[in-house]
């Protein structure tokens, strides 16, 4: 697998050496000096937070929110416990970047995190780490412990009177945790269940305390963002979509990997960097930003760029980056009936219209594909999708409606074909 | 029920959150002890409930809604393959099928031998090394083309 | 204050209410499952969906919090559409067969899809099928029609204190269930019955009883404590066939206890006494209610010409009404001079009765106690004596106060709380201690009476919590319970107990687990040996079982062994007939007559009878009637209930403050000597608790009620007797002996053998908190 990067993330980083991810390589290629930089320089909070701002770092984990945003929403004078998390708990279908990250470069989050912390006046934080990927828990685990033997993570850091506490929490397989209010309730070891907010993190979050939660890869490029400044990092990518955007293909092309690259880049361009369509197919369709953004179809694909604005103009979301890319063998009823699948297992369970209604989703599409559906089924989905989206307590129900929706917009002609000839159009 | 050593992980993992929210650590509790054990019984949930001072209901809350939690015997080497979308575009169906045909066992199956049980996973966060196999929830196999498959079961006692 | 309009009618409501809560005050009906006012906000089932403007999306009522100036549409085309969409959803898996479920009729969703219509078409794939769940005798499943709403989860979270139900699994696959093979054993888990607006719920003994529109409903009042908790009896063809809680928000919520909600089954059980009995010469004869009053007042009269009043002893169980007590003490004592009347249940120290100053009682309302800061119980196993003041208590603390328990028994609280667990004997010293500990902390003058114990250790939890909450000012609130009530040193304990509370300023109280203590006290008219320690030629009992309701069985057992006649006023078959002249009379239970109550706060409340008497009992008030009459006692002839109340307590509705009254009027306070015999812990199971209660099947087939049924040691006493966990073993108190299982409690006391006031077999058994000697059965 590949792992290319135009440097922020993985700035430096030689992904041919196995140690790669040791706190002595990370310190080589400029790790920590960002930390070093704030407390040696004692910057103040607010200089930190406004750099990140600065910045136009948005969130990585899907929804794009402007990072230093939500850290100045952090109440920062709040006597007591104060919270700082990290979602790792990638499980997007199509997403794999933050795997990486904590694989091959975890200092960087650390670095991150430590500096989120003293921005926000946090000492105690936890990266919540996805369940299947124990190896690289136990990998984030080690870094942590070279951190904390350093000096740089725990009491009094780098004798600089401020103390920050990091520990991960290893997830057991739910997607549903990656919602941060699921997380939230995870970590405090119950159902991931999604809270409804407000009360919003911030002021009611872990243990009921003020709580700021981003993703593996937002807090990542922190340390770049201290060390070079906002403003370069602002650069790397287009106004309002700052940096380099990690980005997950998967799927038909020679390549599959992780691509970091400006903000902005032209989907054909990063397709090349991928090298292009495997086995010499061609391109259908692209699920742009993980499973729950909706599908684009190659030709309106070729014409974005990778960034925020760009693919919500086309109809889709950038989301965590994932990028699906489809090639003509693939019959769209078959990729939504497991994407529906998908959903349908992974509602938590407690909104009824996700609860009953992605099941209800799933078995209509499920027997369509089996040449079982009718004509009312296409409108059936529709209006039920009308019925789930937006009316859930968490993004999930939209989640698993947009997949319908987008394929149902642009590949109806496949979903009627499979009602009206009971079988499918590609195979 | 468990050992010193397992309960001395569980010990080290209640250290990581404050002192009141023993319940944080009932995830990585369920784990050390399936690891242990290999899957979680009645006893286990109520031992590791007894254990943090929990209700066993909330333990078992828990042990039911996190899909890598066993709550039936599985095979000595669970195989969990990831059937997603984007791991299906690259094999990930195809991985399941040979392992079916090879184990002869369908989704959820043990071997007449116990040593294999075969499982459908969901996104597993590793898309781009598709196909992925899990081999009891801890350790990631990747790229699993059938020679690669017939290799790891070769290694496999 | 913040401004809201809904459906366009204005009003104000308090910061922090939510969309639901203000359109409640405007009368405004937003349809709703998980939504309950003394549950958390779930916001699952989202059936609460209304329109607000600038919301690009409808909002859960229930959990959107008001803001200035918000205009709500419930009833818009966005919000209805909203609901419906819900209403579908929640239909596709629910059973469509109203007719044959058990909640039909009364059941939340068949209302709301009344008004939704034809929802079922548009799906065609086949229904979820969920297994039904052994959640134990007192409720039954059909978790097929659950609708996920969480109500009876977070109860038995937030409200009962334990999570003994929950929702395992996940997405379509969650199944709402209690941990496998464990059934659901809190003592008022029963309002899950009410919470569930389905019929995956329902009560298992009313199962398929009735109809809800074939049921009439009459109001009630709780005879098993003194909490006074409203119910509603619902009756079918002149039987109570289920009973569920009236709200009354300053004294039971919306809550009842299972003890309330269940005990009704005793009302028809076969062991009703249906006719008036005689024993004579052995031979047992029903009898009409004329011949059966006259030979009991010319039993009563010759035995009063033979012997004297004082050979008579007259026990009423203190859950009587009002209207009872009062005619008893009219009638025995005040009429024929009867010395020897007890109305006090299992009290043994009389002279808490002869030096208090007025009637004890909570010491404050009910409201007043839940806004304490920190709660002292002492001596008092308060979950199972007054299972909703328990549940209050643990709401407050969830809300940030404190609790201290003192007392011989773990009374696992079910919340946060500093406990200490001492021997019955050592109660009395153990709260000089600490309030000797206390006072000196706050740097209080010390009363010298405080001073008959020594010092704790400076970081005892206990004293440093009180002081705490004493040092800023807090409310403290001392409750004492059935412990201190029952204990041979009762009188020591309330004394100090108030001289402490008056020290830091503390509410001082008590907590009684029977209906009407606080009737009893008032109406009681000097009892001058109420403990029955000289033998009475004739024993009259009034609503009791004699042995199991007394505070020494073993005596009481002699007595009725011994006694020439006996005559029993109670709606059920006596034990045995065992005295020369018996006569068993079959009086109304609470269900049956019109009478009241007054709760621990002074609080009196009338009701009426239900259903109409059961054979040919008659209500109690109008046997003593009868009976004063036959006996030429003058001032008998009551027209009414209302008559007796009105000349028991005049017009009064609650008692007043200088009659309610905990002041002990007592110098000298003496602490007994430590020693280490073996001493009994002898509670009242709470299935046990009365006459009524006892009856009850279904309770009786609950976790509660077996294990009692057991000698619990903890595991140093059982050791230095060289008994086992499991073991057989032999009690015995004074003489006598009794056989039972030995169980290892580690939450008791050294030396110390919890053995129920009450339970099968027992009544060879004395003192419910003196000495007791165990050994292994061989
Ligand atoms: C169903 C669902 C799944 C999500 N999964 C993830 C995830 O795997 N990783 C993640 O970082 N954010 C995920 N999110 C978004 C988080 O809720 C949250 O917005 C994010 O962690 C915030 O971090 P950011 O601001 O740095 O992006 C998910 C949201 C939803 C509704
Ligand atoms: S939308 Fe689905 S996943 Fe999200 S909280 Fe509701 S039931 Fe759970
Ligand atoms: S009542 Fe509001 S969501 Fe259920």
């Amino acid at each position: 697998m590949t792992v290319y990067t135009k440097g922020v993330v993985f700035d430096g980083v030689d992904f041919d050496d196995p140690d790669c991810w040791k706190l002595d390589r990370y310190v080589k290629r400029g790790g920590y000096a960002a930390l070093r930089k704030i407390i040696e320089g004692s910057i103040s909070q607010d200089s930190v937070i406004a750099e990140v701002k600065l910045s136009a770092l948005r969130g990585r984990g899907g929804a794009g929110f402007p990072t230093g945003l939500k850290w100045s929403f952090m109440p920062r004078q709040f006597p007591g416990q104060k919270y700082l998390v990290c979602n790792t708990d990638e499980g997007e279908p199509g997403t794999f970047k933050d795997k990486d990250i904590i694989e091959l470069n975890p200092h960087a989050l650390i670095e991150g995190m430590i500096i989120a912390g003293y921005a926000m006046g946090i000492s105690v934080g936890y990266n919540y780490i996805h369940g299947e990927i124990f190896q690289d828990y136990r990998r984030f685990e080690a870094a942590l412990q070279e951190a904390r033997d350093a000096g740089l993570l725990g009491e009094n850091i780098l004798g600089s009177g401020f103390s920050f506490q990091l520990y991960a929490h290893h997830g057991y397989g739910a997607y549903i945790c990656g919602e941060e209010t699921a997380l939230l309730e995870s970590l405090e070891g119950k159902k991931g269940q999604p809270r409804f907010k407000p009360p919003f993190p911030a002021s009611f979050g872990l243990y009921g305390k003020p709580t700021t939660i981003n993703n593996t890869e937002t807090f990542a490029s922190v340390p770049f963002i201290i060390r070079e400044g906002g403003q370069k990092f602002l650069e790397l990518g287009k106004p309002n979509n700052g940096g380099t955007k990690l980005f997950s293909i998967s799927g038909h092309v020679s390549r599959p990997g992780n691509y970091e690259v400006p903000m902005g880049m032209p989907f054909a361009e990063l397709l090349a960097l991928a090298g292009g369509m495997r086995d010499g197919g061609k391109l259908k369709a692209v699920i742009p930003g993980g499973s729950s953004a909706p599908v684009l179809p190659a030709q309106i694909m070729m014409d974005v760029t990778m960034d925020y604005d760009s693919i919500s103009k086309a109809g889709s979301m950038l989301g965590s980056g994932a990028v699906i890319v489809m090639d003509e063998s693939v019959c769209m009823v078959k990729a939504l009936r497991r994407l529906s699948y998908f959903y349908y297992e992974e509602s938590c369970g407690q909104c009824t219209p996700c609860r009953e209604g992605t099941g209800w989703l799933y078995r209509i599409v499920d027997r369509i594909e089996r040449g079982e559906g009718s004509l009312g089924d296409l409108d059936l989905l529709e209006s039920l999708g009308k019925n789930i989206a937006g009316r859930t307590i968490c993004a999930l129900g939209d989640a698993a409606v947009m997949p319908v929706q987008g394929m149902l917009k642009h590949f109806r002609d496949e979903f009627l074909f499979h009602i009206e000839n009971k079988r499918c159009l590609v195979h | 029920m468990l050992t010193a050593d397992s309960l001395f992980q569980i010990d080290l993992e209640l250290k990581k959150y404050p002192e009141s929210q023993k319940r944080s650590a009932v995830m990585s509790a369920l784990r050390i002890a399936q690891s242990e054990l290999g899957w979680l019984s009645q006893d286990t949930i109520k031992f590791v409930a007894g254990y943090l001072g929990l209700m066993p209901m909330a333990v078992y809350e828990v042990a039911t809604f996190y899909n890598m939690y066993d709550l039936a015997p599985r095979g000595k080497y669970k195989l969990t393959v990831c059937t997603n979308l984007p791991c299906a575009l690259s094999g990930g169906e195809d991985a399941l099928d040979y392992l079916k045909r090879k184990l002869s066992i369908s989704i959820g199956e043990v071997t007449a031998d116990g040593r294999f049980s075969l499982h459908e996973g969901e996104c597993m966060g590793a898309c781009g090394y598709a196909p992925v196999v899990l081999v009891n929830n801890h350790s990631m196999c990747r790229n699993m083309t059938p020679q690669a498959i017939d290799s790891m079961l070769a290694e496999f006692d | 204050m913040l401004e809201i309009e809904i459906d366009g009618k204005k009003l104000t409501v308090p910061d922090g209410s939510t969309v639901m809560e203000a359109a409640e005050a405007v009368g405004t009906y937003i349809p709703h499952f998980c939504y309950h006012k003394k549950l958390s906000v779930a916001a699952n089932c989202r059936m609460c969906l209304v329109q607000v403007e600038k919301a690009p999306k409808p909002l859960p009522a229930c959990a959107t919090p008001v803001t200035d100036g918000m205009r709500v549409f419930t009833k818009s085309d966005l919000a209805v559409k909203a609901q419906q969409g819900v209403m579908e959803f929640l239909l596709i898996n629910h059973p469509l067969d109203c007719p044959i479920c058990d909640q039909g009729g009364e059941c939340q969703l068949q209302d709301l899809a009344v008004g939704y219509g034809d929802v079922d078409s548009r799906f065609s794939e086949v229904k979820r099928v969920v297994p039904n769940k052994d959640l134990g005798p007192l409720i039954s499943t059909d978790m097929t029609r659950c609708i996920h709403c969480t109500r009876c989860v977070r109860f038995s979270e937030e409200i009962a204190g334990a999570q003994e139900i929950g929702m395992a699994g996940r997405g379509e696959h969650s199944e709402v269930m209690s941990f496998i093979g464990l059934t659901v054993d809190s003592e008022i888990s029963g309002n899950v019955i009410d919470l569930c607006p389905v019929g995956a719920l329902t009560s298992k003994p009313f199962r398929y009883q009735a109809r809800s529109w074939e049921l009439s409903r009459r109001k009630g009042v709780s005879p098993h404590d003194g909490l006074g908790s409203n119910l509603i009896l619902q009756t079918k063809g002149g039987r109570v066939v289920r009973v569920l809680p009236r709200e009354n928000e300053s004294i039971n919520e919306c809550w009842i206890s299972d003890r309330d909600r269940f005990s009704y089954e005793a009302l028809m059980s076969s062991e009703r006494l249906l006719t008036p009995e005689l024993t004579i010469g052995g031979q047992v004869v029903s009898t009409s209610w004329d011949s059966a009053l006259s030979k009991v007042a010319e039993e009563i009269k010759g035995t009063i010409e033979k012997f004297g009043a004082d050979s008579i002893g007259v026990v009423a169980s203190p859950n009587s009404t009002v209207e009872e007590l009062y005619l008893i003490n009219k009638l025995f004592g005040g009429g024929l001079g009867v010395r020897a009347i007890n109305t006090f249940g299992r009290m043994s120290d009389y002279r808490l009765v002869s030096e208090s100053e007025g009637v004890r009682w909570l010491g404050q309302s009910i409201s007043e106690l839940r806004q304490s800061d920190l709660f002292m119980i002492v001596g008092s196993d308060l979950r199972m004596e007054s299972p909703l003041l328990a549940q209050q208590i643990r709401q407050s603390v969830k809300r940030g106060a404190e609790l201290c328990v003192l007392s011989p028994s773990s009374s696992k609280q079910l919340c946060r709380s500093v406990e200490r667990i001492v021997r019955p004997d050592e109660l009395l010293s153990s709260l000089v201690s600490i309030a000797h500990s206390v006072v000196v902390k706050i740097g209080k003058s010390v009363p010298a009476v405080l001073q008959l114990a020594g010092l704790l250790a400076d970081d005892d939890p206990m004293v440093e919590a009180i002081a705490k909450v004493a040092g800023r000012g807090g409310r403290i609130s001392i409750l004492l319970g059935e412990q201190v009530e029952n204990s041979p040193q009762a009188l020591e304990i309330a004394k100090v107990a108030s001289l402490f509370a008056e020290a830091i300023s503390a509410e001082f109280g008590w907590s009684f687990a029977s209906a009407n203590k606080v009737g009893a006290q008032l109406l009681t008219v000097d009892s001058a040996d109420p403990t029955f320690s000289r033998q009475r030629k004739m024993l009259i009992g009034f609503g009791v079982d004699l042995c199991a309701d007394s505070p020494n069985a073993q005596l009481m057992s002699h007595q009725v062994r011994a006694a020439d006649a006996l005559v029993l006023f109670s709606p059920f078959k006596p034990l045995s007939h065992v005295a020369p002249f018996s006569a068993s009379l079959p009086v109304a239970p609470f269900s049956e007559t019109g009478g009241s109550y007054i709760n621990i706060e002074g609080v009196v409340q009338a009701f009426n009878g239900a259903v109409r008497c059961a054979g040919d009992a008659r209500p109690g008030w109008k046997v003593l009637r009868v009976l004063g009459n036959l006996l030429s006692i003058p001032g008998f002839d009551y027209q009414s209930v209302e008559d007796v109340r009105r000349a028991a307590l005049g017009d009064l509705e609650k008692l007043s403050s200088s009659t309610l009254n905990n002041s002990i009027d007592v110098e000298d306070v003496r602490i007994n000597e430590k020693h280490n015999a073996l001493i009994r812990v002898g509670d009242v199971p709470i299935y046990q608790s009365d006459a009524v209660v006892r009856r009850s099947h279904s309770l009786q087939e609950t976790k509660l009620a077996g294990c009692s049924r057991l000698a619990r040691m903890n595991s140093k006493t059982l050791s230095s007797l060289m008994i086992n966990h499991g073991d057989n073993v032999l009690v015995s108190q004074g003489g006598a002996e009794f056989s039972i299982v030995a169980e290892e409690d580690d939450t008791l006391p050294d030396f110390a053998v919890a053995l129920p006031a009450v339970i099968d077999g027992c009544g060879v058994l004395g003192e419910l908190y003196g000495p007791i000697s165990v050994k292994k059965n061989m």
